[in-house]
């Protein structure tokens, strides 16, 4: 299989009418061989983004560039980019078989592969996604989980050294999203064709991807290693937005932070004074029995236990503080945070 | 529950079938049966002898002959109709597509005699395709065509339009990324998925068509063995009370364009391979 080419794109624009932008002069450059997801909220110009790549839509301003070649007056069809589109958009008219084939079909003459020569490749790519017994079905007659499969060897077929992906798991039901998941993240491996997938799963991106690019109201916030991203978060919006964190406002005053009316004991900080956001993660806000917060919930998931307290009017995610064993529904207690995270409030 | 009768969670399907029977025997077969039934009191020599008169085989051929021909000129123009209204925003466009149902609504005789008007040997279009070329259009089978192309072109736009606006634009975006020109992508994955459509509007255009009398009439000139279409025929035999023989070539033109639209059902199963059970 052909190894993968790196991606470059600098001050990419593109405008729909009037009003905001899609994409507002995003830069990403993506490795050789890389898995990348490009995450975020549903309108932040992510699948803008991979349309361009694929060359179905065309920027207003910046220029994209693979393995080092400018794109900008290449058509989607001699890009050679392998693209999965979110419903699959397969052929319903044709076979699983000949959907496959397509690609190689509609070579011009001197690049077709023989006859016998497609049935070969048709096969083992249908082996490859492991659902060789299919091909004699149609589109319509096989699972969702089935298409998707189908519909990546289709996008493999012409052996892309770019692979995009358009939320390639959003319409699948959880069980077969993580198995799928699992096993494209291996077939990258195999393959090591350079992979673009657009998702606004967190935890999608998180488990799979080289790296993710968080991106916001047409821009690329972040663009990092799931790790870098949950440890160093560039902003309050990537903050919020990776991990299931507490969003707490407090004032910060001469290098103290205070969350009046929430019952938490101030925190130092070296923010400078004003409003500002405290990120805590459940498991770094702690509760001991004492005054101050009730808990409304507690849920065990095999390995820890998980509390929801009601504090100052609010729901707060939170964990048992060591040594105590049995927290229970409507037991009373006090709320301490191990660490946060601060941001100064935007506006 | 035992019997014929899958169970199904769908309410209501033998109520719905027996209304179904009773409404289709009271429209549609009753009428045809009566119609069936007719042509025999000549007994079956002269009922068969009353349909293979040269006149009659004549005037079958050009009615059969001249709808196919319509119906198959009526599908790339509706296609073409369809996929501009579609595809594309331009001004007018509204206008033209109030434009496509018009033939629906002209009584058909008003087609008829302004088609006459056109093309008529001294009409606006036949005067100069009579002087340069020296083509007849009014008055010759040519001319039945062309009212039979009017009549029909609708039936093709109409059950197009909407395949045409469901259509997916990803099915053809994915041809693009895999490597597809432009005409190959409209060959390969536009046109099957329209065409069990077109064979639709194919099969509604030609029923019209077979049965047209209204506009055909003025245009034709009514020629015996040349431009004399089938529905005149008949008409021409109730005029002389003739009315075993006009049943006689009704049923003839019922056996012809019931073979026919069985015809175009079989295609429409073969063209949805991915619908069959």
């Amino acid at each position: 299989m052909t190894a993968g080419l790196g991606v470059d794109v600098a001050g990419l624009t593109r405008r729909f009418g009037a009003g905001r932008p899609a994409l507002h002069g995003v830069d990403l450059a993506v490795r050789q061989g890389e898995f990348v997801a490009l995450l975020g909220p549903s309108g932040s110009g992510k699948t803008t983004l991979l349309r361009i790549l694929a060359g179905l839509e065309f920027p207003d301003a910046g220029r994209v560039r693979v393995g080092g070649r400018d794109m900008a007056g290449v058509p989607a069809r001699a890009r050679g980019v392998g693209f999965v589109f979110q419903h699959y958009a397969l052929f319903r008219h044709m076979t699983v078989f000949e959907n496959v084939a397509f690609g190689l079909r509609v070579r011009p003459r001197a690049r077709r592969p023989a006859e016998a020569e497609i049935a070969r490749r048709v096969r083992d790519l249908l082996a490859l996604v492991q659902v060789p017994e299919l091909e004699r079905r149609y589109p319509e007659q096989i699972s969702g989980g089935q298409r998707q499969r189908v519909a990546l060897a289709r996008a493999l077929a012409i052996e892309p050294p770019l692979l995009l992906l358009d939320e390639p798991f959003g319409a699948l039901d959880a069980q077969v999203r993580k198995d799928l998941r699992l096993w494209l993240r291996g077939l990258h491996d195999r393959l090591g064709i350079t992979t673009l997938f657009v998702t606004h799963d967190q935890d999608e991106a998180m488990a799979i991807a080289d790296r993710i690019a968080l991106l916001r109201d047409g821009r690329v916030v972040q663009f990092d290693a799931p790790e870098a991203l949950f440890e160093h978060p560039a902003d309050a919006f990537v903050a919020g937005f990776l991990g299931d964190s507490n969003r707490l406002p407090c004032v910060v005053a001469g290098g103290l932070a205070c969350f009046a009316p929430l019952p938490l004991p101030g925190m130092a900080t070296s923010l400078p004074d004003g409003p500002a956001l405290a990120f805590v993660r459940p498991g770094a806000l702690l509760a001991a029995p004492g005054e101050g917060a009730v808990v409304q919930g507690v849920r065990h998931d095999g390995r820890a236990l998980h509390l929801v307290v009601a504090a100052g009017g609010r729901m707060l995610e939170a964990a048992p503080a060591p040594g105590w064993d049995a927290p229970r529904r409507g037991d009373a207690c006090a709320l301490s945070i191990a660490e946060a995270r601060f941001f100064a409030a935007q506006q | 529950m035992t019997g014929w009768r899958p169970r199904s969670a769908l309410p209501g399907f033998g109520l719905s079938l027996g209304v179904t029977l009773l409404w289709l025997s009271a429209i549609v077969l009753l009428p045809l049966a009566a119609l069936a039934l007719r042509p025999w009191e000549l007994g079956v020599a002269s009922a068969w002898e009353s349909v293979t008169q040269p006149r009659v085989l004549a005037a079958l051929r050009l009615s059969f002959g001249a709808a196919l021909a319509a119906a198959a000129l009526d599908v790339p123009l509706g296609l073409l109709i369809a996929w501009v209204l579609v595809r594309y925003r331009f001004p007018g466009r509204r206008l033209a597509d109030a434009m496509v149902d018009l033939p629906f609504a002209l009584p058909t005789a008003v087609a008829g005699v302004a088609l006459t008007a056109l093309y008529a040997p001294n009409g606006w279009v036949g005067e100069p395709l009579g002087a340069s070329l020296g083509w007849r259009i009014a008055f010759t089978p040519w001319g039945v065509l062309i009212a039979l192309v009017f009549v029909g072109l609708p039936f093709v736009v109409r059950t197009v339009e909407p395949v045409l606006r469901d259509l997916p634009a990803e099915a053809e975006e994915a041809a693009a990324t895999l490597g597809a020109t432009r005409a190959q992508a409209l060959r390969r994955v536009v046109l099957p998925a329209l065409a069990p459509a077109l064979l639709t509007g194919f099969g509604l255009a030609f029923a019209r068509a077979v049965g047209e009398y209204g506009s055909v009439i003025f245009i034709a000139g009514n020629l015996p063995m040349l431009t004399e279409i089938a529905p005149l025929l008949i008409v021409i035999r109730l005029e002389e009370f003739d009315y075993a023989g006009a049943a006689a070539v009704g049923l003839a033109m019922l056996v012809l364009a019931f073979g026919v639209l069985l015809a175009v059902n079989a295609a429409q199963r073969r063209l949805r391979p991915w619908a069959r059970a």
